[in-house]
């Protein structure tokens, strides 16, 4: 296949899968088996076009040109082939995940929920493969609308509640600041291409760099940089395969991908260092993960205490962006594979729980390890490469991180990420240590349960050995991000 | 072919006697359906021959301009042209189902008679040069319009044709006195004329009241906030065939008139430069944007809250006008096309509904996502054109609104107008939210909507779409009416 049809079939293979699902309503074994073929299918093409692609001279899809000058376009980049390796890796594991999870709690609208994520999907292939602002902010919005009915899926007050405050900051940051800031630079720059080094000319006034640069970080409401960040608790309702691939990697990630490409090929590492605005935006992280981490130790519910982690995770690949050190941004863009893997384990472990033994809250937990031994032991995985110990994936992303923000003496940062580790390892230990130490408490009495039904132990234990493996493998993520910073 | 300029205007107006003396529901929806085809391959073929040879000056019965009437077609009057020709002939097509069960047998000949006579009045208020025919136009179209609201099944629709005839012959008074008063100093109705002559005596006091009655008028007509009072009920008690035809022509006209007098025939310099119009414009859109769209989020009834809508989009065209560069009068000229796709594909598809459940309230819409599949997913796309999602016209008239305050350094405006877009997610949201996460109470038995509504909206709902991706056309014309606009030249 040549690299012209694979970024074709990218995104199409997402959406036929959407119509395959629809076609299959009646028989959901089939249903299934066409996600999980699609996503097998995705993944092979991906990673074919990593393996071959040549960085040099990279071709460029064009979609359509809606306005002179202004293209929808793909063109295969470094970070968004990282991007789309992890999402579409993950995806049909999460599948299978899926069907234990959905089954076992006798979901309602499964068609719904599934032609819902292939669409979801899609457009995360679009964001990874666009060349340009618009292209990127397009499939962003579908992105956000094609995830909707997931949150909402239950269709009671609670869940329609949650589609709002979803659905309302997301789409709201972005209208509101985020096209702001790209008819802006368009105005200003002439173009929104993805551009090594960034657009603007150096006649640009800092003053209005800085309103951009400000207007682009909070625009994302994705990345879930405070106070912004409320969408994400909210997004909890969803079921747990969505929460997991969702709200821990393919919408989060797409937000803190989008802020990446934009410091990295809109602005230029470069300029970012040089705007005063940057110093802000790192404290602005800093400050989201530090409260971020403190709430989520507060949190008793069990998805709302991941789910704050992972707004506390986040701001590390906006903080790492906004160091304006190649150091920085090779972290940020390291950690949006290596926190994907962590956070994924722990989301589906959550889930395993809730279906297998009822139980939400983290102060039920007492024993169940021995129960689950297979589910608690990748908990405790995921939860040590969270923390950033080695052998896991989380200490990679880590490690460079804390140089970058040491290279450029930003100590806020360094701050922020030694205090954050130690309230990481405060709020997801003690789970650990109840679960497999601590007695059974006859109160939260476990009843007859054993080990999570087999596809969800099966994915939740490949995502696990996945953040061990990709410890003592991190070439391919490690080539690519070093690629993206021009190296 | 040299015919075409006043053709686009005579086939409806022929086919009003007729459809009266045909006096048979099928027969005259027959026949109104084919003149309005009729009159939209005139405008196509006006479009074409405009972008071929330049402006195409046709004579009243051979008598020479500045003594005869002058039908002018250019490029801007092509355009709205093919808005309210291409509008009428789809509303029609869908109009059948909907007006045998809105209008009573025996008055249906005489609803398309009306009907008829409203776009004739609008066509012809686009294509003439002459400024005392504009205000009999301008007549002939309110008087049958205030006709067709009065045919609403609901009683209030009654009150709602009164109040608007009331505030539309203030409208029409005022222009006409401002016509008056323009005569008076000039001596002569061509528009080509008046602008020639009008810069001798624009330091008069007769020269500026006139000017003043005719913002007022057109504004009236325009529904510009404060003047908009008169729209949403007057839209949400009509027939919905009338509502999806009204929103997505009438204000369109209206503003046609805005751009025609006040950038043509008074000139920029006149307008904005000696009259503060450009301010008043810029102030009063942002507020109609704001004001309006928060109304449309408390309302109950759909038509009303897309009425509310409609002031709010009349908001965004008429700030770029006010903002008086050839981006922001682009920004108007190409909302317009824009506008009337979304508004006439979502008026359209209410139109289905209220043809299947009688009702047009957010409580009645609950469960509709499953039963009526098509027309909730055609308000779906309208909607989130309306919003401004890329990949719909919704964003390309977007585009154009921002950058163009961007480019007069007004970022404050920018930041106002994308707010604008937030809260119109807020009320396509309520109705998504109820349409596919409701639970319907009583009736299941709601069939989705007969194809012969499916179609024509499915045409509009496609070409949101299509003009998002492809915008040769709409931005090819609009940019160049506005080169002509801020040009000065004919």
């Amino acid at each position: 296949m040549s690299e012209l049809q694979l970024l074709t079939w990218m995104p199409l293979v997402p959406l036929l899968a959407t119509a395959g699902v629809i076609a299959t309503d009646k028989s959901p074994n089939v249903r299934e088996a066409v996600t999980i073929i699609a996503g097998v299918i995705l993944f092979a093409l991906v990673v074919t076009l990593a393996a071959n692609i040549d960085w040099d001279n990279p071709t460029t899809l064009v979609l359509a040109e809606p306005l002179p000058g202004l293209r929808l376009a793909f063109t295969p980049e470094p970070l968004g082939l990282l991007f789309a390796l992890v999402a579409s890796f993950l995806w049909p594991i999460t599948t299978i995940y899926s069907i234990g999870y959905m089954r076992s709690h006798k979901e309602e609208n499964q068609t719904r929920f599934y032609a819902a994520f292939a669409v979801s999907i899609a457009a995360v292939m679009g964001i990874a493969l666009s060349a340009n602002m618009l292209t990127l902010f397009l499939f962003y919005e579908i992105l956000t609308l094609s995830t909707y009915p997931l949150v909402a899926h239950a269709g009671n007050d609670k869940a329609r509640r949650a589609g709002r405050v979803y659905l309302g900051i997301l789409i709201g940051t972005s209208v509101g600041f985020l096209l702001l800031a790209m008819i802006w630079t368009w105005h200003v720059a002439g173009t929104l291409t993805f551009t090594q080094g960034g657009v603007f000319s150096d006649e640009v006034s800092p003053v209005v760099l800085s309103v951009l640069l400000a207007l682009y970080v909070f625009g994302t409401g994705k990345a879930a940089v405070m106070p912004f960040h409320r969408w994400l608790p909210a997004a909890m309702v969803a079921p747990t395969p969505v929460s997991a691939l969702l709200h821990a990697v393919a919408v989060v990630k797409a937000g803190v991908f989008t802020i990446l490409k934009v410091s990295v090929y809109i602005f230029g590492i470069d300029t970012i260092a040089d705007l005063a605005v940057s110093d802000w935006l790192v404290g602005i992280a800093a400050l989201t993960i530090v409260l971020a981490s403190a709430i989520a130790l507060r949190k008793d519910n069990f998805k709302a205490r991941l789910a704050y982690s992972t707004v506390s995770q986040l701001s590390y690949i906006t903080m790492g962006a906004m160091l304006g050190i190649a150091a920085g941004a090779i972290g940020g863009g390291l950690h949006i594979a290596m926190h994907a893997f962590g956070k994924i384990t722990l989301f589906f472990c959550a889930g395993a729980v809730f279906v297998t033994a009822h139980k939400s809250k983290i102060s039920e937990l007492n024993g169940i390890g021995r129960r689950m031994p297979w589910t608690m032991g990748a908990f405790a995985i995921g939860a040590v490469s969270m923390i950033g110990v080695p052998p896991f994936a989380g200490f990679i992303s880590k490690w460079y991180l804390v140089g970058g923000a040491l290279q450029t003496e930003q100590w806020i940062a360094v701050g922020a990420i030694v205090i954050s580790t130690l309230l990481n390892a405060a709020y997801f230990m003690p789970i650990v240590y109840a679960a497999f130490f601590k007695e059974e408490d006859p109160q939260h009495s476990h009843g007859e349960h054993g080990e999570a039904p087999l596809p969800i132990v099966l994915a939740l234990t490949v995502t696990a050995l996945a953040t061990g493996l990709i410890f003592f493998f991190p070439g391919v993520p490690l080539t690519l991000v070093d690629q993206m910073v021009g190296g | 072919m040299e015919h075409l300029p006043v053709l686009v205007v005579i086939i409806p107006l022929l086919t009003v006697p007729l459809c009266v003396l045909l006096d048979h529901p099928r027969l005259a929806w027959l026949a109104a359906l084919a003149s309005s085809w009729l009159s939209f391959a005139a405008a196509v073929g006006l479009v074409l021959q405009v972008s071929d040879t330049g402006p195409i000056s046709y004579l009243l019965g051979s008598w020479e301009a500045p003594w005869g009437i002058e039908y002018r077609i250019d490029v801007l009057a092509s355009y709205v042209l093919l808005i309210v020709t291409a509008m009428a002939a789809l509303v029609l097509f869908a109009a059948r189902e909907s007006v045998r069960k809105d209008i009573p047998e025996a008055r249906i000949s005489r609803f398309y008679a009306a009907f008829m006579l409203a776009f004739a009045g609008l066509a012809g208020i686009v294509a003439t040069g002459d400024a005392f025919n504009v205000f009999v136009f301008l007549e002939i179209s309110s008087l049958a319009t205030y006709a067709l609201i009065s045919m609403g099944k609901d009683r209030r629709a009654l009150s709602a044709a009164f109040n608007y005839l009331v505030m539309g012959t203030i409208g029409a008074t005022f222009i006409l006195i401002g016509i008056g008063f323009l005569y008076m100093m000039t001596g002569t109705l061509n528009m080509a004329d008046l602008a020639a002559r009008l810069p001798e005596v624009a330091d008069t006091r007769t020269v500026r009241a006139g000017f003043a009655f005719l913002a007022v008028g057109i504004g009236l007509k325009l529904a510009l906030f404060p003047l908009h009072l008169w729209l949403p009920n007057a839209y949400a008690y009509a027939p919905c065939s009338v509502t999806a035809f009204l929103a997505a022509t009438a204000t369109k006209v209206a503003v046609y008139l805005l751009l025609r007098f006040m950038l043509q025939i008074f000139g920029l310099d006149f307008s904005l430069v000696l009259m503060p119009l450009d301010t008043l414009l810029l102030v009063l859109g942002l507020i109609g944007i704001l004001s309006a769209s928060m109304v449309a989020v408390y309302q109950g009834n759909i038509k009303r809250m897309f009425a509310y809508s409609s002031v709010a989009q009349i908001g965004y065209m008429v700030l770029g006008v006010g903002l008086a560069t050839t981006t922001g009068i682009t920004s108007a000229i190409l909302h317009l096309f824009n506008h009337a796709l979304m508004k006439g594909a979502l008026f359209l598809a209410l139109g289905g509904i209220a043809y299947r459940i009688g009702s047009t309230t957010i409580q009645d819409f609950s469960g509709l996502g499953r039963t009526m599949p098509w027309t909730m997913a055609g308000i779906v796309l309208g909607g989130l054109s309306l919003i401004g999602i890329p990949s719909t016209v919704g964003f390309i008239s977007k585009w154009y609104l921002v950058l163009a305050t961007l480019e007069e350094g007004l970022w404050p405006v920018a930041l106002l107008v994308l707010i604008g877009s937030i809260l119109a997610v807020v009320y396509i949201w309520k109705l998504v939210e109820a349409a596919y996460f409701g639970t319907p109470e009583g009736n299941p038995e709601i069939k989705e909507a007969p194809l012969s509504m499916l179609v024509p909206m499915w045409a509009l709902v496609g070409a949101n779409i299509y003009f998002g991706i492809h915008t040769d056309l709409s931005v090819g014309l609009a940019s160049r009416a506005a080169a002509v606009l801020t040009g000065g030249a004919g």
